[in-house]
C-alpha cells in the first residue's frame, strides 16, 4: 500500500542472512509458547498483579516477578488508541486501523496491538463506535509460531448479526380488484353499490365492509372528486413526482367513501380541503391493468366544494 | 366481568435509540424479571405467559413465542401472542386479565416490546401489494390528513399540537425510563422543527424505540400475599373496525366511543374528566391528545383542543395525561400500550415516582393501532372493584 506522506523508496538495504536470534528466557518463553498455541498469559508479581505481556520483573519495584503465570482475556478492553487512517506498508492491516492499548480481562496492564474495524477508505476519519472502553478480541492466525503476531490484530466483540429476509410471493388481487383494474385498463373506475347502505365502493373489494354483504352491482364513477383531507409529505418516496408531495383523501363524485391518492400539478401549499380535481391519465398506450394508469389527480377550474358536504366523509 | 384480577407486579426496561447491549429474550428478562420483582415472585411461580409485540415486518420476527418460551420461563406453560397492530400492548394485557378474571390462572406474567432498532417501522409502514391504490409512507403519513380533518371540524388554533409536544416532554423529564429527554423543551423548540409530514411537526411526532414492558397479574387470592399494595383492574375493554368503510368518522372513530362507553360502564363512571385521576393515552403524534380527549368522552365534540389550551391535561392540571411522557417520550412500539396499561397501574399503587399524580386512585391505560381501528382501554383503581 503506498502512502502519500511516507518515505521515499530505499537505494540501499542491509539485512542479516537468516535474521538474528534471540534467546526469550523462561518468562517471555512462556508467554510465547502460550500465544503459539492460541492463548494469552500474564505473570504475577510479588505485589498481585498480572503483567501482560509479562516482563522479568516487576517494574514497579524492580524485584522478580514470581512464576506464577495466569491465563488472561482473550476478551479485553481498549484503554487508548491511535487511528491510522493511511497504512504504510510494513503495517500489520493494509486497510485503515488503530493503533490500541488493550487490557485483556484479567490482567493489570495493557498491550499493543492492531485493532481491525472493518473496511474503510483510505483517508477515512476513525468510526464512531472506536472508543476508549470499547470490548474487543483477538484474531488468532491459524499458522502460529510463537510470536505476538500469532495474534493478527483484535477485532471487536460480536454485538450485532445481520438477518437477510426476503419472501418471494405470487400475489392475488381477488375477483372484485381485478375486476377494478380492468376497468382501470379501459380508462374506466368501476364501484360496487351495497345492497343495504347503498354507498358506492370504489375500488370495490366484493363485499361492504360495514355491512358484512357481499357486492355485485357495479357502477361506473367520473373521474373527478374533491379533496377531503390530505398531508404534505416532505418525506421522499419513489412513487412521488417531488418533495414535498401531496397525498390526499379524494371522494370520487357519487361514491360513498375517500380513495388514498397523489394530488399534483398545483403547489402543494394551494391544496386545500374541499378542491375540485380530476384523474391526470397517463397515455393510453401506456396502459396497463394497474393503478398506474392514474398518474394522481390534478386540480379542475371549478369552486371550491363547501366544509359541510364533505364533513361526513372525514 | 369475572373474578377480580390485581397488577401485583409491574417492570420496565429504559426505552433507549438502541439497546445493543441485549439480544431480544435479554431484552424481554430485563423487564420480566423487574415486574417478577416487584410482585415478590419466580419465574416458576407463574402459571401462564401472554405476549405481544408490533407487527412482524417491524422486527422480521415470526412467531417469536418459538424462542421465548425459554426465555420466559414459559417451558411446561401456556405461552400465547396477542396481536392488534399498535395497540398490541394493551390488548396484551387484556388478554392475560381475562386469564385471572376467567378464574383459569392465579398468577400471569405479560410481556410487551420491540426492538425497532433492528428494523425500520415507517419502511414496514410504507410497502405495499402491486394492487394497493393508496400511497403512504410512515404512520405520519396515514395519520396527518386525519389530524387535518380535526383540526377543521374542530376549529382548533395550530400551536395546539405543539403545546401537547411540550407538556409530554416535560413529564418525560421526570419519568426515568422515557427515552426522549429535552430539557428545556419549549415551544418555539417545537416549533423551529420541520413538517414532516404536514401538519405533523418532527416534535410532535414520537421517537424510535427500544424497549419492553411487563407486568404480573393475579388473582385476589394470590395478590393477599404480594409484598406491595397491587391495582386493581375496574373495567376492560376492546373494539376493532375496518380502515375504510362508508360513513366511517376516521378522526374520531365509533370503535374507540363503544370502548370507552363499555370500560366505563364496567367502572361505574359517567364523567371521565371528574371520576378520573390520570389518564396514559396513546398519543404518538401530538394532536391524538385533543383528538381522544373528545373520542374518550373527557369533553364534548370539537371541545377537546381547548382542555389541552387551558392546562388541564398538565401535571398541575385537573386531568393529568400521560405523566410518564407518554408515547412522544418513549416508542418501542409494540410495547407502548402495555407501558399506557402498565403507568396506570403505577399511579394508583403510588409507585409512579416523580411523575406521581398526587393521591391517585383510578386511572385509564389507553391503547390504539393499525389505521385508528384497534382499540383497548383499562381502568384500575387503588381499591377493589
Amino acid at each position: 500500500m503506498s502512502s502519500s506522506t511516507g518515505p521515499s523508496e530505499p537505494n540501499h538495504v542491509l539485512e542479516f542472512p537468516g535474521g538474528y536470534t534471540r534467546s526469550v528466557g523462561p518468562v517471555i518463553g512462556r508467554f510465547l509458547s502460550e500465544l503459539r498455541d492460541g492463548r494469552l498469559v500474564g505473570v504475577r508479581t510479588a505485589g498481585g498483579r498480572v503483567l501482560v505481556p509479562p516482563s522479568e520483573h516487576d517494574p514497579d519495584t524492580g524485584e522478580d516477578v514470581t512464576g506464577e503465570f495466569v491465563g488472561v482475556g482473550p476478551a479485553g478492553t481498549v484503554t487508548t488508541w491511535s487511528w491510522v487512517p493511511r497504512p504504510a506498508k510494513e503495517h500489520p492491516l493494509d486497510r485503515p486501523f488503530a493503533w490500541a492499548l488493550i487490557r485483556p480481562d484479567g490482567a493489570d496492564t495493557a498491550l499493543l496491538h492492531a485493532l481491525d474495524l472493518g473496511v474503510f477508505e483510505e483517508g477515512a476519519q476513525p468510526p464512531k463506535f472506536l472508543k476508549t472502553g470499547m470490548r474487543v478480541r483477538p484474531r488468532w492466525r491459524p499458522e502460529r509460531t510463537g510470536g505476538i503476531g500469532d495474534i493478527e490484530c483484535f477485532q471487536p466483540e460480536v454485538t450485532l448479526i445481520n438477518a437477510p429476509t426476503r419472501l418471494e410471493y405470487e400475489l392475488r388481487g381477488g375477483k372484485a380488484l381485478r375486476r377494478f383494474l380492468e376497468g382501470i385498463a379501459e380508462g374506466r373506475i368501476l364501484g360496487h353499490r351495497c345492497p343495504v347502505c347503498e354507498q358506492v365502493i370504489v375500488p370495490m373489494k366484493g363485499l361492504c365492509p360495514r355491512d358484512g354483504v357481499p357486492t355485485i352491482e357495479e357502477v361506473e364513477l367520473p373521474d373527478t372528486g374533491t379533496v377531503t383531507t390530505f398531508a404534505v409529505n416532505n418525506i421522499p418516496d419513489p412513487r412521488a413526482p417531488e418533495v414535498p408531495f401531496v397525498s390526499a383523501y379524494v371522494l370520487l363524485d357519487g361514491a360513498g367513501l375517500t380513495m388514498l391518492t397523489l394530488v399534483a400539478g398545483v403547489p402543494a401549499d394551494q391544496v386545500r380541503m374541499g378542491m375540485r380535481v380530476r384523474a391526470a391519465w397517463r397515455p393510453r398506450e401506456e396502459w396497463d391493468r394497474s393503478m398506474n394508469n392514474i398518474r394522481w389527480f390534478e386540480p379542475l377550474d371549478e369552486p371550491d366544494v363547501p366544509f359541510d358536504e364533505i364533513k361526513d366523509y372525514l | 366481568m369475572g373474578d377480580r384480577c390485581a397488577i401485583i407486579g409491574v417492570g420496565q426496561t429504559a426505552y433507549r435509540t438502541r439497546r445493543l447491549d441485549v439480544s431480544m429474550p435479554g431484552l424481554l428478562r430485563e423487564a420480566a424479571r423487574r415486574a417478577l420483582d416487584d410482585a415478590g415472585l419466580t419465574w416458576k411461580d407463574i402459571d401462564a405467559v401472554v405476549v405481544g409485540k408490533a407487527p412482524d415486518l417491524f422486527e422480521g420476527v415470526m412467531m417469536p413465542e418459538t424462542f421465548l418460551a425459554d426465555a420466559l420461563g414459559a417451558a411446561g406453560k401456556p405461552l400465547m401472542r396477542v396481536h392488534t397492530a399498535g395497540s398490541v400492548g394493551g390488548s396484551t394485557a387484556i388478554v392475560a386479565a381475562g386469564l385471572i378474571q376467567g378464574g383459569v390462572h392465579d398468577r400471569v406474567l405479560t410481556v410487551a416490546w420491540e426492538k425497532q432498532s433492528e428494523s425500520n417501522a415507517t419502511w414496514a409502514l410504507t410497502v405495499n401489494s402491486p394492487f394497493t391504490t393508496s400511497l403512504v409512507v410512515g404512520a405520519g403519513g396515514y395519520f396527518a390528513p386525519h389530524i387535518r380533518a380535526y383540526m377543521r371540524r374542530a376549529g382548533a388554533p395550530d400551536h395546539i399540537g405543539t403545546l401537547v409536544a411540550v407538556k409530554d416532554r416535560r413529564n418525560a423529564l421526570r419519568n426515568e425510563y422515557a427515552h426522549l429527554k429535552i430539557p428545556g423543551i419549549s415551544r418555539e423548540m417545537v416549533e423551529s422543527t420541520p413538517m414532516l409530514w404536514e401538519p405533523i411537526r418532527y416534535l410532535e411526532t414520537c421517537p424510535s424505540s427500544d424497549g419492553a414492558c411487563a407486568m404480573v397479574l393475579a388473582s385476589e387470592d394470590a395478590a393477599k400475599r404480594a409484598p406491595s399494595r397491587p391495582a386493581w383492574v375496574h373495567g376492560t375493554s376492546m373494539r376493532s373496525e375496518p380502515m375504510m368503510f362508508a360513513g366511517r368518522d376516521s378522526v374520531s372513530p365509533q370503535g374507540g366511543k363503544d370502548a370507552a362507553a363499555d370500560v366505563y360502564r364496567q367502572a361505574g363512571i359517567t364523567d371521565p374528566r371528574s371520576e378520573l385521576d390520570c389518564a396514559e393515552v396513546y398519543v404518538p403524534f401530538s394532536w391524538y391528545e385533543p383528538m381522544w380527549l373528545e373520542n374518550l368522552g373527557f369533553c364534548g365534540e370539537n371541545e377537546g383542543w381547548k382542555l389541552t389550551e387551558a392546562g388541564a391535561t398538565a401535571m398541575d392540571g385537573d386531568i393529568p395525561w400521560n405523566p410518564s411522557g407518554g408515547v412522544l417520550s418513549s416508542n418501542p412500539i409494540g410495547a407502548s400500550g402495555m407501558i399506557r396499561f402498565a403507568e396506570a397501574a403505577l399511579q394508583v399503587r403510588g409507585q409512579a415516582g416523580d411523575h406521581q399524580v398526587d393521591g391517585a386512585r383510578r386511572a385509564l391505560g389507553h391503547a390504539y393501532g393499525g389505521g385508528a381501528q384497534f382499540f383497548a382501554m383499562w381502568i384500575v383503581g387503588s381499591d377493589k372493584p
